[in-house]
């Protein structure tokens, strides 16, 4: 059976530095950043008081107020994101397509937020006061059962959750649904909003955020020397995935070609990667196996670059490893440093970045990194947006648990 | 302040998005308003808030019209 070809035509993004895609791209290849101070709750008592939240963001052009109250915030920013990815992708869903169509969205951790309100719920008032929507309020594949619903799409509806690989993941997989036949068509993604008292802490207390402060905006600075951990984002992206022939046939937008994915795991530390980046390595090179296209052949690649100490060596040295000499002449940004880490979002966003590079041919830049580390020695777009040829773009994911994504996107020709 | 009616028509129309002009007297709130079973629940709790009130639950299920959820409040309050 030859594999059926898959490309996006849709996309939608609510992200720090934007409620729209538009908005969020021509603010990434300004370079700004969306980083400020915390301001949903009181944080004086934690060590990180800086987050790359959502601004202005109104749910009520998404849903009616009687809905809106009963989902936790990641909800909102998904269904958001999904509506605009639909309207984007003009997908006609009629009661024979809809059949063939189907959800693939996930977060990394889900309605925490609406979850630590409830158990404040039972503590104060008891728990018949708990509403009915607790559960489904908070559940993390509530985003693709609510578009689901809404849209009637009646094919597969999963929510694969891998901690910041989420996004990643769940495109991915969605991918070979459609090249396998499951499905024709999908709606995926992923959302976050665990900037919330317990979020924010568990974080904190994993050592693992930036507590710059005093300056928001130059907290994020992946392989910078003066990096100090990532920085916590909030938002979440969308994306219509199609079968090729079929999206051509209806004369469809398509950005770009989704033509390789690659799965694999560390298998050595929950929250550190080998030094070696050995998983990495192995995630991207199997997605180019997937498309088999060469390591050379990379043009662009959005990194996991999340500003840690360990992780943004190793990536580096994944990348220089499988490219060989070739990796002199790579454009690797992380667009972390400027919207910071969207965790079971980050994928899905930085994919759509990685689309938008292909039909803008740029690369956006990394911004704050002023000192290259040690071991970091590629082109990492420093500061501004590099304008170049750019036939492919990776993606790339890495999280807790040691799981690792890659996405090969690919201009049509 | 309000009377009753008044009080648990506007909970009703607040609660199932609905107008409160649309909210009859005789309405049932799955056939008439296009509530499903989650959302009846909720509406009882917040009909519990608003009259400082606790329905149990074999009482609560009995509760299917505004007409019914007026009279309970009602019988119950005074």
């Amino acid at each position: 059976m030859s594999k059926r070809r898959v490309v996006v035509t849709g996309l939608g993004m609510v992200s720090p530095l934007g409620n729209t895609v538009a908005e969020t791209w021509k603010n990434i290849l300004d370079g700004r950043s969306g980083v400020g101070a915390i301001t949903g709750f009181d944080v004086s008592q934690f060590s990180t008081r800086i987050g790359a939240s959502i601004k202005n963001f109104s749910v009520a052009d998404y849903m009616a107020a009687k809905e809106a109250k009963r989902f936790d915030p990641f909800i909102h920013y998904g269904v958001a994101a999904a509506e605009q990815a639909l309207a984007d992708a003009k997908l006609d869903i009629t009661d024979e397509s809809a059949p063939r169509i189907g959800t693939a969205i996930g977060s990394g951790i889900g309605g925490i937020g609406l979850i630590e309100q409830s158990r404040m719920t039972i503590e104060g008032s008891g728990p018949r006061k708990l509403s009915p929507f607790t559960v489904p309020g908070a559940i993390i594949n509530m985003i693709a059962g609510v578009l689901a619903i809404r849209h009637n799409l009646q094919g597969p509806s999963i929510a694969i959750t891998t901690a910041c690989t989420t996004g990643t993941h769940n495109i991915g997989m969605a991918a070979r649904m459609i090249a396998y036949g499951d499905a024709d068509a999908m709606l995926v993604g992923g959302a976050e909003m665990a900037t919330t008292p317990v979020g924010l802490g568990g974080f904190c207390a994993a050592r693992a955020m930036s507590t710059r402060n005093d300056d928001p905006e130059a907290a994020s600075r992946p392989w910078d020397r003066g990096r100090d951990g990532f920085v916590l984002g909030d938002g979440a992206g969308m994306m219509v995935l199609e079968e090729m022939e079929s999206a051509k046939a209806r004369g469809a937008n398509i950005y770009a070609e989704l033509c390789g994915f690659g799965m694999s795991c560390d298998a050595f530390h929950m929250t550190s990667p080998p030094e070696d980046g050995r998983g990495a390595r192995a995630a991207m090179q199997a997605a180019l196996s997937d498309a088999a296209v060469n390591a050379e052949a990379l043009d662009y690649i959005n990194a996991h670059g999340t500003s840690t100490v360990a992780g943004d060596v190793a990536e580096s040295r994944a990348i220089s490893e499988l490219m060989g000499t070739a990796a002199a002449k790579v454009a690797v940004s992380s667009t972390k440093s400027m919207i910071g880490h969207l965790l079971g979002a980050a994928g899905a966003v930085e994919a759509i970045f990685s689309v938008l590079s292909i039909r803008d041919q740029v690369a956006p830049p990394t911004i704050n990194l002023d000192d290259p580390d040690d071991g970091c020695n590629l082109n990492y777009v420093p500061h501004q947006a590099q304008a170049r040829k750019i036939v492919y773009a990776m993606s790339n994911s890495f999280g807790f648990g040691g799981t690792n994504g890659s996405l090969l996107f690919g201009r049509l020709s | 302040m309000s009377s009753i009616e008044e009080r648990v028509k506007k909970i009703v129309a607040e609660q199932l998005g609905v107008k409160e002009d649309d909210v009859q007297e005789s309405a049932s709130f799955v056939e008439d308003l296009g509530a499903d079973s989650l959302d009846t629940v909720e509406l009882v709790m917040a009909l519990e808030e608003e009259f400082e009130t606790e329905i149990p639950d074999e009482e609560a299920e009995k509760i299917t019209t505004v007409k019914l959820a007026i009279d309970y409040i009602k019988e119950n309050l005074q």
